[in-house]
């Protein structure tokens, strides 16, 4: 189903939860919200669900308004962060629950039941109880709960946010494959930019109440619309810096100045800002140069994470290879221009 | 402060009636040099929160021995052994003040009050809590009461070490960041021997100077994060560091070299001997590039992952992984790859064939 919030609010007392939102999912795909924690992703998700009734504005599935409708009269199935199960159940009746409730038949209970217990590698657990599988294989059954409903619209409140790295790494890839198949609306809550990206589909960056921009998840990720964006979609954060721009040069204080792109010289001359991402900025020689002072080198697998102070802003610089600095270090550091993100004054994308 | 030494540790919980005791941990030697920072890397069910109560003192081993700068503690108790403990939840007293919670261990062990004053504002300065200190911890966020945890174990000097149990767990990530930074910027000042549990490998890798990696109750290799990334000694390292994981892929050994499919592949040196078990090959998938010359695979996916991509490939019907940077693009045709010979290793039963790497 198609799911539409118009000019929607949501407030508790004085406190605003949802600034006026308006967005709209179309059916069957996959979406993302990304934020931090208190952005606004659960409480978007309970408006579109039915578990919040919006203090203003409107909710429209597939067409028809809906808003103050309950949760029951709504196709809907929502998973957790933490792995909701019936504990003295098995796999087999948390899976058929749902069907029971709605009046099935054996014989069709059971069909749906293996299909989704062998969609998500259930079939040798039907027999176990919760408490006897693995967080991985009990969050399984909670997702093969929600999907064997055949809900039109579908809920992951960061699903994997509670399991093994290497566990997540798995239930990522095949997450999408399995909501393709069922032509359900997923909307899927994150903290993490690269979740956002490994899941694909659309994203809306979230902050503060605020839906900050809506798209293809690789298109928010390289035009980001305002720095805000640029700051959600980035882990580690994005570098920022303010740049004058003179005629076709960039000057960052008294550190460096670059060529900027023709479509950028001609705008008027005056203060612009810059995103730069962390694994642009490199220890490597290229393009343009700053020097700066270490705050302090971090190793992360076969890469270094160096924060460094450039021209009275901390930037991070996500680098190949293992270096070791101390502190108050003075290094020098590159990144290719075509690299920048320019923003406006007002921090809206200079689309180039 | 103390160096940390095991010898022969194993465990075993009670088994049910009947049964034949299953070991949760297996013959573990180490030593772990006084003020380091070590982290306890795997999955869910290793080992690894049993290896961490047995340092505390929370269990004892069913064999063996632990020992602090040579002295035997297996039995002593929790609060003999100068341990502090930062826990996966924040555990903070909600009707005391920032401040005191953070003075409870030091005004415990009777400190001068002057002196307790002097570090809690030193820590709280550290954890960015200075703000806080005189309000009530039951007013903070998640994120800030698991700060006042964190400067409850690293507030007193005279610990053999800290033990951390996964915790940034609660934390928001863009704040995990930040704290991982301070810890490890705090480890360089206090210089205490630090021991951090976790399942996320970015956490392990990014606070620790050695990372312990366990698997089915053993340690699988103690190494730094460069060597468990270049030289993975066991296919459960290198499937487990780095993401995606080592593509491991079965082969056998013609001539010393080995073979994938109908592929030689060249690796730095030759196999001596005979090997007896399950041959594969182990390379990561930043080590995969397309080669006019080389093997023959479909191109199955492409991810868009930011900063580089991540290319899922298939030959016959073997899965590998690659990851290609992200200005580079995808042959048109034919696509055809070779994995980097000085990064190839060799696998028997899981275990890296040494020779392979040393000759």
């Amino acid at each position: 189903m198609s799911i539409e919030l118009r000019n929607v609010t949501f407030r508790v007392g004085a406190e605003w939860y949802i600034y006026e939102t308006s967005l709209t999912l179309e059916p069957g795909d996959f979406n993302i919200l990304l934020g931090t924690t208190l952005s606004g992703k659960t409480t978007l998700m309970r408006l579109m669900a039915g578990l919040e009734r919006p203090t203003k504005g409107e909710i429209w599935a597939s067409g028809k308004n809906v808003t103050g409708l309950p949760v029951q009269q709504r196709s809907v199935a929502m998973v957790y962060q933490s792995f909701i199960n019936y504990p003295s159940f098995s796999v087999y009746e948390n899976i058929a629950s749902p069907l029971k409730v709605a009046g099935l038949g054996k014989k069709e209970i059971d069909e749906k039941v293996h299909r989704f217990a062998d969609l998500l590698k259930l079939t040798p657990m039907l027999n176990r109880l919760p408490r006897e599988l693995s967080g991985g294989q009990q969050q399984r059954t909670a997702l093969a709960r929600a999907l064997v409903k055949g809900a039109d619209l579908v809920l992951l409140d960061e699903p994997l946010a509670n399991l093994d790295y290497k566990l997540r790494e798995e239930l990522r890839d095949e997450l999408p494959k399995l909501f393709a198949d069922t032509g359900a609306t997923v909307v899927y809550a994150t903290t993490e930019p690269l979740e956002a990206l490994m899941l694909g589909g659309n994203t809306a960056t979230l902050k503060e109440g605020r839906v900050v921009q809506f798209g293809r998840t690789s298109s928010i990720y390289r035009k980001p619309a305002t720095l805000e964006s640029a700051e959600v979609f980035s882990d580690p954060p994005i570098n920022t810096a303010i740049i004058s721009k003179q005629g076709d040069q960039a000057v960052l204080g008294e550190v460096a100045s670059w060529s900027v792109p023709a479509e950028l010289a001609a705008l008027p001359d005056g203060e612009y800002k810059i995103g730069l991402r962390p694994h642009h900025l490199l220890l490597e020689e290229q393009g343009v140069e700053v020097d700066g002072t270490v705050q302090i080198a971090e190793i992360s697998g076969s890469e270094s994470i160096i924060r460094v102070k450039v021209n009275g802003n901390v930037w991070v610089s996500q680098t190949p290879g293992i270096h070791s600095f101390v502190y108050g270090e003075k290094i020098r550091i590159h990144f290719n221009s075509n690299n920048c993100i320019y923003f406006g004054a007002d921090e809206k994308l200079i689309d180039l | 402060m103390a160096r940390i030494r095991f010898r022969d540790v194993r465990h075993a919980y009670p088994p049910p009636k009947g049964q034949e005791p299953v070991y949760a941990l297996n013959e573990i030697n180490q030593v772990w040099e006084d003020g380091g920072a070590y982290a306890l890397l795997g999955p869910s069910g290793c080992g690894k929160t049993t290896l961490l109560n047995i340092i505390s003192g929370l269990l004892t081993p069913s064999e063996g021995e632990i020992l602090f700068d040579g002295k035997e503690v297996t039995d002593l108790p929790t609060s003999a052994r100068q341990i502090a403990q930062v826990f996966q939840f924040p555990v903070v007293y909600d009707t005391m003040s920032v401040f005191d919670n953070l003075a409870f261990p030091l005004r415990n062990r009777g400190m001068d009050e002057k002196l307790v004053q002097q570090r809690v504002e030193q820590i709280a300065e550290m954890l960015d809590l200075t703000d806080n200190l005189k309000k009530r911890a039951s007013g903070l966020t998640a994120d800030g009461k698991q700060k006042i945890s964190l400067g409850r174990g690293l507030v007193r000097s005279d610990v053999n070490a800290i033990l951390f149990d996964e915790p940034l767990t609660v934390i928001d990530p863009h704040l995990k960041w930040q704290l991982r930074s301070k810890l490890k910027e705090l480890h360089q000042q206090v210089g205490v021997t630090m021991i951090y549990v976790t399942h996320d490998q970015v956490e392990a890798l990014t606070f620790a100077e050695k990372v312990v990696v366990m698997y089915e109750g053993i340690v699988v290799q103690v190494g730094t994060p460069v060597e468990l990334f270049n030289h993975p000694r066991h296919t459960f390292v290198g499937y487990f560091i780095g993401s995606p994981g080592m593509n491991v892929l079965p082969c056998s050994i013609d001539g010393g070299q080995p073979v994938f499919g109908k592929n030689l592949l060249n690796i730095e040196s030759r196999i001596k001997g005979q090997l007896q078990g399950k041959l594969e090959v182990g390379i990561r998938p930043e080590f995969v590039e397309f080669s006019d010359d080389g093997i023959p695979v479909r191109i199955e996916k492409v991810e868009d992952l930011g900063r580089y991509q991540v290319l899922t490939l298939t030959h016959e019907s073997e899965i590998i992984k690659m990851v290609m940077a992200e200005d580079q693009t995808v042959p048109s045709e034919n696509p055809r790859i070779q994995f980097d010979p000085h990064h190839t290793k060799i696998y028997c039963d899981d275990w890296v064939v040494e020779e392979a790497v040393n000759e």
